[in-house]
Protein backbone atom coordinates (compact mmCIF):
# COMPACT_ATOMS: atom_id res chain seq x y z
CA UNK A 1 0.00 0.00 0.00
CA UNK A 2 2.80 2.38 0.97
CA UNK A 3 4.50 1.41 -2.24
CA UNK A 4 1.41 2.19 -4.30
CA UNK A 5 1.17 5.66 -2.76
CA UNK A 6 4.82 6.32 -3.55
CA UNK A 7 4.33 5.16 -7.14
CA UNK A 8 1.25 7.32 -7.42
CA UNK A 9 3.28 10.31 -6.26
CA UNK A 10 5.97 9.53 -8.82
CA UNK A 11 3.33 9.29 -11.53
CA UNK A 12 1.87 12.67 -10.66
CA UNK A 13 5.36 14.20 -10.57
CA UNK A 14 6.16 12.77 -14.00
CA UNK A 15 2.87 14.13 -15.34
CA UNK A 16 3.72 17.54 -13.95
CA UNK A 17 7.11 17.51 -15.67
CA UNK A 18 5.56 16.21 -18.87
CA UNK A 19 3.00 19.00 -18.94
CA UNK A 20 5.67 21.56 -18.13
CA UNK A 21 7.95 20.34 -20.94
CA UNK A 22 5.07 20.43 -23.40
CA UNK A 23 4.06 23.91 -22.30
CA UNK A 24 7.66 25.10 -22.49
CA UNK A 25 8.12 23.65 -25.98
CA UNK A 26 5.04 25.38 -27.32
CA UNK A 27 6.03 28.67 -25.70
CA UNK A 28 9.42 28.90 -27.35
CA UNK A 29 8.03 28.33 -30.83
CA UNK A 30 9.45 30.84 -33.20
CA UNK A 31 6.62 33.12 -34.19
CA UNK A 32 3.81 34.79 -32.34
CA UNK A 33 0.38 33.09 -32.29
CA UNK A 34 -1.20 36.50 -32.91
CA UNK A 35 0.46 36.39 -36.32
CA UNK A 36 -1.21 33.07 -37.10
CA UNK A 37 -4.62 34.31 -36.08
CA UNK A 38 -4.67 37.89 -37.34
CA UNK A 39 -2.40 37.55 -40.37
CA UNK A 40 0.53 39.83 -41.10
CA UNK A 41 -1.33 43.09 -41.75
CA UNK A 42 -2.87 43.61 -38.29
CA UNK A 43 -2.45 46.92 -36.50
CA UNK A 44 -0.29 46.97 -33.34
CA UNK A 45 -3.44 47.80 -31.33
CA UNK A 46 -5.22 44.69 -32.60
CA UNK A 47 -2.17 42.57 -31.76
CA UNK A 48 -1.96 44.10 -28.29
CA UNK A 49 -5.66 43.45 -27.68
CA UNK A 50 -5.41 39.85 -28.79
CA UNK A 51 -2.30 39.27 -26.67
CA UNK A 52 -4.25 40.48 -23.67
CA UNK A 53 -7.22 38.33 -24.65
CA UNK A 54 -5.02 35.22 -24.99
CA UNK A 55 -3.24 36.11 -21.77
CA UNK A 56 0.15 36.32 -23.46
CA UNK A 57 1.05 39.49 -21.57
CA UNK A 58 1.26 37.68 -18.24
CA UNK A 59 4.39 36.08 -16.73
CA UNK A 60 5.39 32.60 -17.90
CA UNK A 61 4.68 30.64 -14.70
CA UNK A 62 1.33 32.31 -14.16
CA UNK A 63 0.32 31.25 -17.64
CA UNK A 64 1.63 27.70 -17.08
CA UNK A 65 -0.33 27.10 -13.90
CA UNK A 66 -3.39 28.78 -15.34
CA UNK A 67 -3.18 26.50 -18.37
CA UNK A 68 -2.56 23.43 -16.19
CA UNK A 69 -5.57 24.08 -13.94
CA UNK A 70 -7.83 24.57 -16.94
CA UNK A 71 -6.38 21.47 -18.59
CA UNK A 72 -7.09 19.28 -15.58
CA UNK A 73 -10.67 20.55 -15.62
CA UNK A 74 -11.05 19.59 -19.28
CA UNK A 75 -10.64 23.06 -20.78
CA UNK A 76 -7.93 22.60 -23.41
CA UNK A 77 -8.06 26.08 -24.87
CA UNK A 78 -9.32 27.34 -28.21
CA UNK A 79 -8.20 26.20 -31.64
CA UNK A 80 -6.48 28.89 -33.73
CA UNK A 81 -7.78 27.56 -37.04
CA UNK A 82 -11.38 26.78 -36.16
CA UNK A 83 -11.94 29.18 -33.22
CA UNK A 84 -13.76 26.45 -31.33
CA UNK A 85 -12.90 24.82 -28.00
CA UNK A 86 -10.25 22.12 -28.45
CA UNK A 87 -12.27 19.80 -26.21
CA UNK A 88 -15.15 19.93 -28.71
CA UNK A 89 -12.78 18.97 -31.51
CA UNK A 90 -11.44 16.08 -29.46
CA UNK A 91 -14.72 14.66 -28.21
CA UNK A 92 -15.60 12.39 -31.16
CA UNK A 93 -12.03 11.52 -32.04
CA UNK A 94 -10.89 10.33 -28.64
CA UNK A 95 -13.38 7.47 -28.79
CA UNK A 96 -12.27 6.37 -32.26
CA UNK A 97 -8.60 6.16 -31.32
CA UNK A 98 -9.43 4.48 -28.03
CA UNK A 99 -11.54 1.89 -29.85
CA UNK A 100 -8.67 1.29 -32.28
CA UNK A 101 -6.25 0.90 -29.37
CA UNK A 102 -8.57 -1.48 -27.52
CA UNK A 103 -9.08 -3.59 -30.64
CA UNK A 104 -5.38 -3.90 -31.45
CA UNK A 105 -4.54 -4.59 -27.83
CA UNK A 106 -7.20 -7.30 -27.60
CA UNK A 107 -5.90 -8.85 -30.80
CA UNK A 108 -2.34 -8.77 -29.47
CA UNK A 109 -3.26 -10.46 -26.21
CA UNK A 110 -5.64 -13.02 -27.73
CA UNK A 111 -3.15 -14.16 -30.35
CA UNK A 112 0.25 -13.75 -28.72
CA UNK A 113 -0.37 -15.60 -25.44
CA UNK A 114 -1.60 -18.90 -26.97
CA UNK A 115 1.01 -18.73 -29.74
CA UNK A 116 3.77 -17.96 -27.25
CA UNK A 117 2.80 -20.92 -25.06
CA UNK A 118 2.46 -23.16 -28.11
CA UNK A 119 5.87 -22.11 -29.41
CA UNK A 120 7.60 -22.78 -26.09
CA UNK A 121 5.64 -25.94 -25.28
CA UNK A 122 5.82 -27.77 -28.60
CA UNK A 123 9.35 -26.96 -29.67
CA UNK A 124 10.63 -28.68 -32.80
CA UNK A 125 9.82 -27.52 -36.31
CA UNK A 126 6.68 -25.65 -35.23
CA UNK A 127 8.69 -23.54 -32.81
CA UNK A 128 11.31 -22.90 -35.50
CA UNK A 129 8.71 -21.90 -38.08
CA UNK A 130 6.99 -19.58 -35.58
CA UNK A 131 10.30 -17.99 -34.60
CA UNK A 132 11.27 -17.29 -38.22
CA UNK A 133 7.79 -15.96 -39.06
CA UNK A 134 7.90 -13.79 -35.96
CA UNK A 135 11.30 -12.38 -36.78
CA UNK A 136 10.10 -11.33 -40.24
CA UNK A 137 6.75 -10.01 -38.96
CA UNK A 138 8.58 -7.79 -36.53
CA UNK A 139 10.39 -6.10 -39.40
CA UNK A 140 7.24 -5.11 -41.29
CA UNK A 141 6.25 -1.54 -40.44
CA UNK A 142 2.54 -1.21 -39.56
CA UNK A 143 1.88 1.32 -42.29
CA UNK A 144 3.18 -1.08 -44.93
CA UNK A 145 0.98 -3.87 -43.54
CA UNK A 146 -1.83 -1.34 -43.64
CA UNK A 147 -1.22 -0.61 -47.31
CA UNK A 148 -1.14 -4.33 -48.09
CA UNK A 149 -4.37 -4.89 -46.16
CA UNK A 150 -6.19 -2.05 -47.95
CA UNK A 151 -4.99 -3.51 -51.24
CA UNK A 152 -5.99 -7.09 -50.46
CA UNK A 153 -9.22 -6.64 -48.48
CA UNK A 154 -10.26 -3.26 -49.81
CA UNK A 155 -9.45 -3.26 -53.52
CA UNK A 156 -9.43 -6.97 -54.39
CA UNK A 157 -11.80 -8.71 -51.98
CA UNK A 158 -14.03 -5.67 -51.26
CA UNK A 159 -14.49 -6.59 -47.61
CA UNK A 160 -14.41 -2.93 -46.69
CA UNK A 161 -14.26 0.37 -48.55
CA UNK A 162 -11.10 2.29 -47.68
CA UNK A 163 -11.97 5.84 -46.68
CA UNK A 164 -15.58 5.14 -45.73
CA UNK A 165 -15.29 5.00 -41.98
CA UNK A 166 -18.48 5.07 -39.91
CA UNK A 167 -18.29 6.67 -36.48
CA UNK A 168 -18.76 4.27 -33.55
CA UNK A 169 -21.65 6.46 -32.34
CA UNK A 170 -23.54 5.89 -35.59
CA UNK A 171 -22.93 2.21 -36.17
CA UNK A 172 -20.73 0.59 -33.55
CA UNK A 173 -20.25 -2.78 -35.24
CA UNK A 174 -19.77 -1.22 -38.64
CA UNK A 175 -17.03 0.87 -37.06
CA UNK A 176 -15.44 -2.19 -35.49
CA UNK A 177 -15.60 -4.02 -38.83
CA UNK A 178 -13.66 -1.17 -40.41
CA UNK A 179 -11.17 -0.77 -37.56
CA UNK A 180 -10.31 -4.45 -37.42
CA UNK A 181 -7.99 -3.98 -40.43
CA UNK A 182 -5.92 -1.11 -39.05
CA UNK A 183 -5.94 -2.89 -35.69
CA UNK A 184 -4.42 -5.96 -37.35
CA UNK A 185 -1.77 -3.81 -39.02
CA UNK A 186 -0.78 -2.33 -35.65
CA UNK A 187 -1.03 -5.62 -33.78
CA UNK A 188 1.04 -7.87 -36.06
CA UNK A 189 4.57 -6.71 -35.11
CA UNK A 190 3.42 -6.40 -31.47
CA UNK A 191 2.17 -9.97 -31.51
CA UNK A 192 5.52 -11.15 -32.84
CA UNK A 193 7.40 -9.29 -30.11
CA UNK A 194 5.13 -10.51 -27.32
CA UNK A 195 5.36 -14.10 -28.55
CA UNK A 196 9.14 -13.88 -28.57
CA UNK A 197 9.21 -12.43 -25.09
CA UNK A 198 6.75 -14.91 -23.64
CA UNK A 199 8.49 -17.85 -25.31
CA UNK A 200 11.92 -16.96 -23.95
CA UNK A 201 10.32 -16.23 -20.56
CA UNK A 202 8.73 -19.67 -20.41
CA UNK A 203 11.86 -21.45 -21.59
CA UNK A 204 13.92 -19.56 -19.02
CA UNK A 205 11.53 -20.54 -16.22
CA UNK A 206 11.40 -24.20 -17.32
CA UNK A 207 15.10 -24.52 -16.53
CA UNK A 208 14.69 -23.44 -12.92
CA UNK A 209 14.91 -25.69 -9.89
CA UNK A 210 11.29 -25.40 -8.82
CA UNK A 211 10.24 -27.00 -12.10
CA UNK A 212 12.41 -30.04 -11.39
CA UNK A 213 10.97 -30.19 -7.88
CA UNK A 214 7.45 -30.09 -9.24
CA UNK A 215 8.39 -32.76 -11.75
CA UNK A 216 9.79 -35.09 -9.12
CA UNK A 217 6.63 -34.69 -7.10
CA UNK A 218 4.79 -36.27 -9.98
CA UNK A 219 3.29 -33.26 -11.76
CA UNK A 220 3.03 -33.67 -15.49
CA UNK A 221 4.39 -31.12 -17.94
CA UNK A 222 1.05 -29.41 -18.60
CA UNK A 223 0.30 -28.93 -14.92
CA UNK A 224 3.73 -27.43 -14.29
CA UNK A 225 3.41 -25.14 -17.29
CA UNK A 226 -0.03 -23.78 -16.49
CA UNK A 227 0.06 -23.81 -12.71
CA UNK A 228 3.62 -22.71 -11.97
CA UNK A 229 5.67 -21.57 -14.91
CA UNK A 230 3.16 -19.33 -16.69
CA UNK A 231 2.54 -17.25 -13.60
CA UNK A 232 6.19 -16.31 -13.43
CA UNK A 233 6.88 -16.10 -17.14
CA UNK A 234 4.04 -13.69 -17.77
CA UNK A 235 5.41 -10.91 -15.55
CA UNK A 236 7.86 -9.32 -18.04
CA UNK A 237 5.28 -9.68 -20.79
CA UNK A 238 2.76 -7.64 -18.83
CA UNK A 239 5.15 -4.72 -18.66
CA UNK A 240 5.76 -5.10 -22.36
CA UNK A 241 2.05 -5.24 -23.18
CA UNK A 242 1.55 -2.06 -21.20
CA UNK A 243 4.13 -0.36 -23.37
CA UNK A 244 2.15 -1.68 -26.30
CA UNK A 245 -0.99 0.17 -25.22
CA UNK A 246 1.08 3.31 -25.08
CA UNK A 247 2.76 2.70 -28.43
CA UNK A 248 -0.50 1.89 -30.17
CA UNK A 249 -1.77 5.37 -29.47
CA UNK A 250 1.40 6.90 -30.88
CA UNK A 251 1.39 4.54 -33.84
CA UNK A 252 -2.18 5.54 -34.60
CA UNK A 253 -0.88 8.84 -36.00
CA UNK A 254 0.49 6.99 -39.01
CA UNK A 255 -2.05 4.20 -39.30
CA UNK A 256 -5.03 6.56 -39.14
CA UNK A 257 -3.51 8.31 -42.11
CA UNK A 258 -3.22 5.05 -44.07
CA UNK A 259 -6.84 4.06 -43.46
CA UNK A 260 -8.28 7.60 -43.41
CA UNK A 261 -9.68 7.22 -39.88
CA UNK A 262 -10.78 10.49 -38.25
CA UNK A 263 -9.12 9.92 -34.87
CA UNK A 264 -6.71 11.69 -32.54
CA UNK A 265 -3.71 10.89 -34.70
CA UNK A 266 -5.26 12.42 -37.78
CA UNK A 267 -6.29 15.48 -35.79
CA UNK A 268 -2.73 15.80 -34.47
CA UNK A 269 -1.28 15.50 -37.94
CA UNK A 270 -3.62 18.02 -39.55
CA UNK A 271 -3.11 20.43 -36.65
CA UNK A 272 0.64 20.19 -37.07
CA UNK A 273 0.25 21.01 -40.76
CA UNK A 274 -2.01 23.97 -39.90
CA UNK A 275 0.26 25.10 -37.06
CA UNK A 276 -2.75 24.94 -34.77
CA UNK A 277 -0.64 24.80 -31.62
CA UNK A 278 -3.33 24.65 -28.92
CA UNK A 279 -4.69 21.49 -30.51
CA UNK A 280 -1.21 19.96 -30.97
CA UNK A 281 -0.34 20.78 -27.38
CA UNK A 282 -3.55 19.28 -26.01
CA UNK A 283 -3.25 16.07 -28.02
CA UNK A 284 0.43 15.61 -27.17
CA UNK A 285 -0.11 16.15 -23.45
CA UNK A 286 -3.12 13.84 -23.42
CA UNK A 287 -1.14 11.11 -25.17
CA UNK A 288 1.79 11.52 -22.80
CA UNK A 289 -0.54 11.39 -19.77
CA UNK A 290 -2.00 8.24 -21.24
CA UNK A 291 1.47 6.65 -21.48
CA UNK A 292 2.36 7.59 -17.91
CA UNK A 293 -0.97 6.32 -16.59
CA UNK A 294 -0.67 3.02 -18.44
CA UNK A 295 2.84 2.49 -17.09
CA UNK A 296 1.56 3.10 -13.60
CA UNK A 297 -1.24 0.57 -14.00
CA UNK A 298 1.25 -1.96 -15.40
CA UNK A 299 3.46 -1.39 -12.36
CA UNK A 300 0.53 -2.10 -10.07
CA UNK A 301 -0.45 -5.26 -11.95
CA UNK A 302 3.13 -6.47 -11.90
CA UNK A 303 3.21 -6.12 -8.15
CA UNK A 304 0.07 -8.18 -7.82
CA UNK A 305 1.71 -10.86 -9.93
CA UNK A 306 5.19 -10.71 -8.43
CA UNK A 307 5.22 -10.04 -4.68
CA UNK A 308 9.01 -9.59 -4.67
CA UNK A 309 8.56 -6.22 -6.40
CA UNK A 310 6.60 -4.93 -3.42
CA UNK A 311 9.66 -5.04 -1.18
CA UNK A 312 11.79 -2.70 -3.24
CA UNK B 1 31.46 -14.94 -32.41
CA UNK B 2 30.25 -15.38 -35.99
CA UNK B 3 30.52 -19.15 -35.88
CA UNK B 4 27.26 -20.87 -35.02
CA UNK B 5 25.50 -17.57 -34.55
CA UNK B 6 22.80 -17.85 -37.18
CA UNK B 7 21.30 -14.44 -36.38
CA UNK B 8 24.59 -12.68 -36.88
CA UNK B 9 25.35 -14.53 -40.12
CA UNK B 10 22.01 -13.82 -41.82
CA UNK B 11 21.90 -10.32 -40.37
CA UNK B 12 25.36 -9.51 -41.71
CA UNK B 13 24.47 -10.93 -45.13
CA UNK B 14 21.28 -8.86 -45.48
CA UNK B 15 22.85 -5.72 -44.04
CA UNK B 16 25.82 -6.19 -46.35
CA UNK B 17 23.63 -6.27 -49.47
CA UNK B 18 21.59 -3.30 -48.33
CA UNK B 19 24.69 -1.31 -47.42
CA UNK B 20 26.27 -1.98 -50.81
CA UNK B 21 23.06 -0.80 -52.51
CA UNK B 22 22.97 2.29 -50.31
CA UNK B 23 26.58 3.26 -50.98
CA UNK B 24 26.24 2.46 -54.67
CA UNK B 25 23.02 4.47 -54.83
CA UNK B 26 24.94 7.58 -53.79
CA UNK B 27 27.07 7.47 -56.95
CA UNK B 28 25.39 5.29 -59.54
CA UNK B 29 21.93 3.95 -60.39
CA UNK B 30 20.96 1.93 -63.51
CA UNK B 31 18.72 4.78 -64.68
CA UNK B 32 18.28 8.35 -63.58
CA UNK B 33 15.86 7.91 -60.62
CA UNK B 34 13.81 10.97 -61.58
CA UNK B 35 13.99 10.72 -65.39
CA UNK B 36 10.46 10.36 -66.72
CA UNK B 37 9.71 8.29 -69.77
CA UNK B 38 6.18 8.39 -71.14
CA UNK B 39 6.86 5.40 -73.41
CA UNK B 40 7.52 3.09 -70.46
CA UNK B 41 4.79 3.88 -67.94
CA UNK B 42 3.47 1.17 -65.58
CA UNK B 43 5.81 -1.51 -66.89
CA UNK B 44 5.78 -4.74 -64.91
CA UNK B 45 9.14 -6.03 -63.65
CA UNK B 46 11.28 -7.35 -66.49
CA UNK B 47 14.97 -7.74 -67.28
CA UNK B 48 15.08 -4.15 -68.47
CA UNK B 49 13.49 -2.78 -65.29
CA UNK B 50 13.85 -5.41 -62.59
CA UNK B 51 11.40 -3.65 -60.22
CA UNK B 52 9.24 -2.28 -63.07
CA UNK B 53 8.43 1.38 -63.70
CA UNK B 54 6.02 3.83 -62.05
CA UNK B 55 3.33 6.23 -63.26
CA UNK B 56 5.90 8.55 -64.83
CA UNK B 57 7.88 5.72 -66.39
CA UNK B 58 10.66 6.13 -63.83
CA UNK B 59 12.74 3.05 -63.03
CA UNK B 60 11.61 1.76 -59.64
CA UNK B 61 14.86 -0.07 -58.87
CA UNK B 62 16.88 3.12 -59.36
CA UNK B 63 14.47 4.95 -57.13
CA UNK B 64 14.67 2.24 -54.50
CA UNK B 65 18.48 2.43 -54.54
CA UNK B 66 18.35 6.20 -54.11
CA UNK B 67 15.71 5.74 -51.42
CA UNK B 68 17.88 3.31 -49.44
CA UNK B 69 20.76 5.79 -49.59
CA UNK B 70 18.64 8.60 -48.20
CA UNK B 71 16.95 6.52 -45.52
CA UNK B 72 20.26 4.92 -44.54
CA UNK B 73 22.08 8.22 -44.33
CA UNK B 74 19.36 9.92 -42.31
CA UNK B 75 19.17 6.99 -39.90
CA UNK B 76 22.95 6.93 -39.53
CA UNK B 77 23.09 10.65 -38.77
CA UNK B 78 20.20 10.29 -36.33
CA UNK B 79 21.85 7.44 -34.44
CA UNK B 80 25.21 9.24 -34.42
CA UNK B 81 23.64 12.36 -33.01
CA UNK B 82 21.46 10.59 -30.45
CA UNK B 83 24.32 8.36 -29.37
CA UNK B 84 26.88 11.17 -29.05
CA UNK B 85 24.64 13.24 -26.80
CA UNK B 86 23.22 10.18 -25.06
CA UNK B 87 26.68 8.83 -24.20
CA UNK B 88 27.83 12.14 -22.76
CA UNK B 89 24.68 12.68 -20.69
CA UNK B 90 24.59 9.02 -19.60
CA UNK B 91 28.28 9.00 -18.72
CA UNK B 92 28.10 12.18 -16.64
CA UNK B 93 24.97 11.21 -14.74
CA UNK B 94 25.97 7.58 -14.25
CA UNK B 95 29.50 8.37 -13.17
CA UNK B 96 28.88 11.28 -10.86
CA UNK B 97 25.40 10.41 -9.62
CA UNK B 98 23.97 12.79 -7.04
CA UNK B 99 21.33 15.43 -7.42
CA UNK B 100 22.09 16.22 -11.08
CA UNK B 101 21.57 12.55 -11.83
CA UNK B 102 18.24 12.53 -9.99
CA UNK B 103 16.95 15.59 -11.78
CA UNK B 104 18.13 14.52 -15.23
CA UNK B 105 16.67 11.05 -14.82
CA UNK B 106 13.30 12.49 -13.77
CA UNK B 107 13.33 14.65 -16.88
CA UNK B 108 14.41 11.61 -18.86
CA UNK B 109 11.43 9.66 -17.51
CA UNK B 110 9.15 12.46 -18.53
CA UNK B 111 10.63 12.67 -22.02
CA UNK B 112 10.31 8.92 -22.51
CA UNK B 113 6.62 9.33 -21.76
CA UNK B 114 6.39 10.85 -25.23
CA UNK B 115 6.78 7.99 -27.72
CA UNK B 116 9.70 8.87 -30.01
CA UNK B 117 7.59 9.35 -33.13
CA UNK B 118 5.41 11.83 -31.26
CA UNK B 119 8.46 13.64 -29.99
CA UNK B 120 9.78 13.85 -33.53
CA UNK B 121 6.40 15.18 -34.69
CA UNK B 122 6.50 17.87 -32.04
CA UNK B 123 10.01 18.92 -33.01
CA UNK B 124 9.10 18.99 -36.67
CA UNK B 125 6.03 21.06 -35.97
CA UNK B 126 8.29 23.51 -34.17
CA UNK B 127 11.25 23.45 -36.58
CA UNK B 128 9.48 23.01 -39.91
CA UNK B 129 9.56 20.18 -42.42
CA UNK B 130 12.52 18.82 -44.36
CA UNK B 131 15.44 16.41 -44.33
CA UNK B 132 17.72 18.11 -41.81
CA UNK B 133 14.91 18.81 -39.39
CA UNK B 134 14.01 15.12 -39.47
CA UNK B 135 17.57 14.23 -38.48
CA UNK B 136 17.56 16.80 -35.70
CA UNK B 137 14.10 15.81 -34.44
CA UNK B 138 14.78 12.09 -34.41
CA UNK B 139 18.26 12.56 -32.98
CA UNK B 140 16.88 14.52 -30.05
CA UNK B 141 14.01 12.05 -29.67
CA UNK B 142 16.44 9.15 -29.30
CA UNK B 143 18.78 10.79 -26.76
CA UNK B 144 16.85 9.65 -23.64
CA UNK B 145 16.88 5.97 -24.54
CA UNK B 146 20.64 5.97 -25.14
CA UNK B 147 21.30 8.07 -22.06
CA UNK B 148 19.39 5.59 -19.93
CA UNK B 149 21.37 2.57 -21.17
CA UNK B 150 24.73 4.31 -20.88
CA UNK B 151 23.89 5.70 -17.46
CA UNK B 152 23.08 2.31 -15.96
CA UNK B 153 26.29 0.86 -17.40
CA UNK B 154 28.41 3.69 -15.99
CA UNK B 155 26.72 3.42 -12.62
CA UNK B 156 27.53 -0.29 -12.58
CA UNK B 157 31.18 0.20 -13.55
CA UNK B 158 31.75 3.16 -11.26
CA UNK B 159 32.43 1.05 -8.18
CA UNK B 160 34.42 -1.68 -9.93
CA UNK B 161 37.98 -2.32 -8.89
CA UNK B 162 39.63 -1.35 -12.15
CA UNK B 163 38.02 2.06 -11.92
CA UNK B 164 39.06 2.45 -8.29
CA UNK B 165 42.67 1.58 -9.09
CA UNK B 166 42.72 3.95 -12.03
CA UNK B 167 41.49 6.63 -9.65
CA UNK B 168 44.20 5.77 -7.14
CA UNK B 169 46.79 6.11 -9.88
CA UNK B 170 45.61 9.65 -10.36
CA UNK B 171 43.63 9.37 -13.59
CA UNK B 172 41.29 12.28 -14.16
CA UNK B 173 37.55 11.71 -14.17
CA UNK B 174 37.38 12.45 -17.86
CA UNK B 175 40.04 9.87 -18.63
CA UNK B 176 38.34 7.25 -16.46
CA UNK B 177 34.99 7.88 -18.11
CA UNK B 178 36.03 7.82 -21.73
CA UNK B 179 39.25 5.80 -21.81
CA UNK B 180 38.56 3.21 -19.12
CA UNK B 181 34.81 2.74 -18.74
CA UNK B 182 33.44 3.53 -22.19
CA UNK B 183 35.28 0.74 -24.06
CA UNK B 184 34.05 -1.73 -21.46
CA UNK B 185 30.43 -0.84 -22.10
CA UNK B 186 30.56 -1.57 -25.82
CA UNK B 187 28.95 -5.01 -25.47
CA UNK B 188 25.81 -3.29 -24.17
CA UNK B 189 25.96 -0.12 -26.22
CA UNK B 190 26.58 -1.73 -29.61
CA UNK B 191 23.31 -3.73 -29.78
CA UNK B 192 21.47 -0.66 -28.48
CA UNK B 193 22.90 1.36 -31.35
CA UNK B 194 21.86 -1.24 -33.90
CA UNK B 195 18.33 -1.41 -32.50
CA UNK B 196 18.28 2.38 -32.45
CA UNK B 197 19.22 2.39 -36.11
CA UNK B 198 16.17 0.25 -36.79
CA UNK B 199 13.90 2.59 -34.89
CA UNK B 200 15.38 5.45 -36.87
CA UNK B 201 14.65 3.71 -40.17
CA UNK B 202 11.09 3.06 -39.06
CA UNK B 203 10.60 6.60 -37.78
CA UNK B 204 12.09 8.21 -40.88
CA UNK B 205 9.94 6.04 -43.12
CA UNK B 206 6.83 6.96 -41.08
CA UNK B 207 7.55 10.68 -41.18
CA UNK B 208 8.33 10.67 -44.90
CA UNK B 209 5.23 8.58 -45.50
CA UNK B 210 3.19 11.25 -43.72
CA UNK B 211 4.78 13.76 -46.06
CA UNK B 212 6.59 15.77 -43.41
CA UNK B 213 10.04 14.22 -43.74
CA UNK B 214 12.00 13.86 -46.92
CA UNK B 215 10.18 15.35 -49.89
CA UNK B 216 10.60 15.52 -53.64
CA UNK B 217 13.08 15.82 -55.36
CA UNK B 218 14.83 13.82 -52.62
CA UNK B 219 13.77 10.20 -52.64
CA UNK B 220 13.27 8.20 -49.47
CA UNK B 221 11.63 4.83 -48.97
CA UNK B 222 8.79 6.19 -46.85
CA UNK B 223 8.05 8.95 -49.32
CA UNK B 224 8.03 6.43 -52.18
CA UNK B 225 5.56 4.28 -50.28
CA UNK B 226 3.08 7.13 -49.95
CA UNK B 227 3.63 7.98 -53.61
CA UNK B 228 3.14 4.42 -54.78
CA UNK B 229 0.00 3.89 -52.69
CA UNK B 230 -2.06 5.89 -55.18
CA UNK B 231 -1.04 3.56 -58.02
CA UNK B 232 -1.50 0.38 -56.05
CA UNK B 233 -4.11 -0.96 -58.46
CA UNK B 234 -2.19 -0.25 -61.68
CA UNK B 235 1.41 -0.76 -60.51
CA UNK B 236 1.39 -3.03 -57.45
CA UNK B 237 5.09 -3.83 -57.93
CA UNK B 238 5.99 -0.25 -57.00
CA UNK B 239 4.38 -0.60 -53.56
CA UNK B 240 5.60 -4.15 -53.04
CA UNK B 241 9.23 -3.59 -54.02
CA UNK B 242 9.50 -0.40 -51.95
CA UNK B 243 7.85 -1.99 -48.92
CA UNK B 244 9.89 -5.15 -49.21
CA UNK B 245 13.08 -3.07 -49.25
CA UNK B 246 12.08 -1.38 -45.98
CA UNK B 247 11.32 -4.78 -44.47
CA UNK B 248 14.69 -6.12 -45.62
CA UNK B 249 16.53 -3.12 -44.20
CA UNK B 250 14.84 -3.47 -40.81
CA UNK B 251 15.08 -7.26 -40.77
CA UNK B 252 18.81 -7.20 -41.50
CA UNK B 253 19.58 -4.82 -38.69
CA UNK B 254 17.27 -6.47 -36.18
CA UNK B 255 18.94 -9.82 -36.83
CA UNK B 256 22.31 -8.12 -36.48
CA UNK B 257 21.27 -6.62 -33.14
CA UNK B 258 19.92 -9.95 -31.99
CA UNK B 259 23.14 -11.68 -33.04
CA UNK B 260 25.29 -9.16 -31.22
CA UNK B 261 23.25 -9.64 -28.07
CA UNK B 262 23.56 -13.41 -28.29
CA UNK B 263 27.27 -13.17 -28.98
CA UNK B 264 27.64 -11.38 -25.67
CA UNK B 265 26.39 -14.34 -23.70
Amino acid sequence: MKHAVKKLGMMLLTMLIVSFLAFLAFQVIPGDPTNTILGTDATPEQVEALRAQLGLDRPFFVRYFDWLFRFVQGDFGTSYSYSMPVSDMLSGKLGVTLLLAVLSFTLTVLVSIPVGILSADCGGWLDKALTVTGQITMAVPPFFTGILLTYLFGLILHWFTPGEFVAPGVDFWGSVAYLIFPATAIALPRIAMTVKMLRSGILGELNKDYVRTAHSRGNDRKAILYRHVLRNAVVPSVAFLAMTIADIVAGSVVIEQVFAIPGMGRLLFSSISNRDYPVVQAVIVLMAFWVVLVNFVADMINQRLDPRLRLQ
Amino acid sequence: MLKGNRYLQIGLAITGVVTVLAVLGLFWTPYDPSAMNSAEMYMAPSLRHIFGTDNFGRDVFSRVMKGISTTYLISLCTVAMGAAVGVIVGALTGYFGGIVDDILMRVNDAVTAFPSILLALVFISLLGFGKYNVILALGVAFVPSYARVVRSEFARHREMNYVKSARLMGATDRRIMFVHILPNTRAVILPTLVIGFNNAVLAEASLSYLGIGVRSPDVSLGYMLSESQSYMATAPWYVLCTGATIVLLILGFSLLGEGLQQGRR
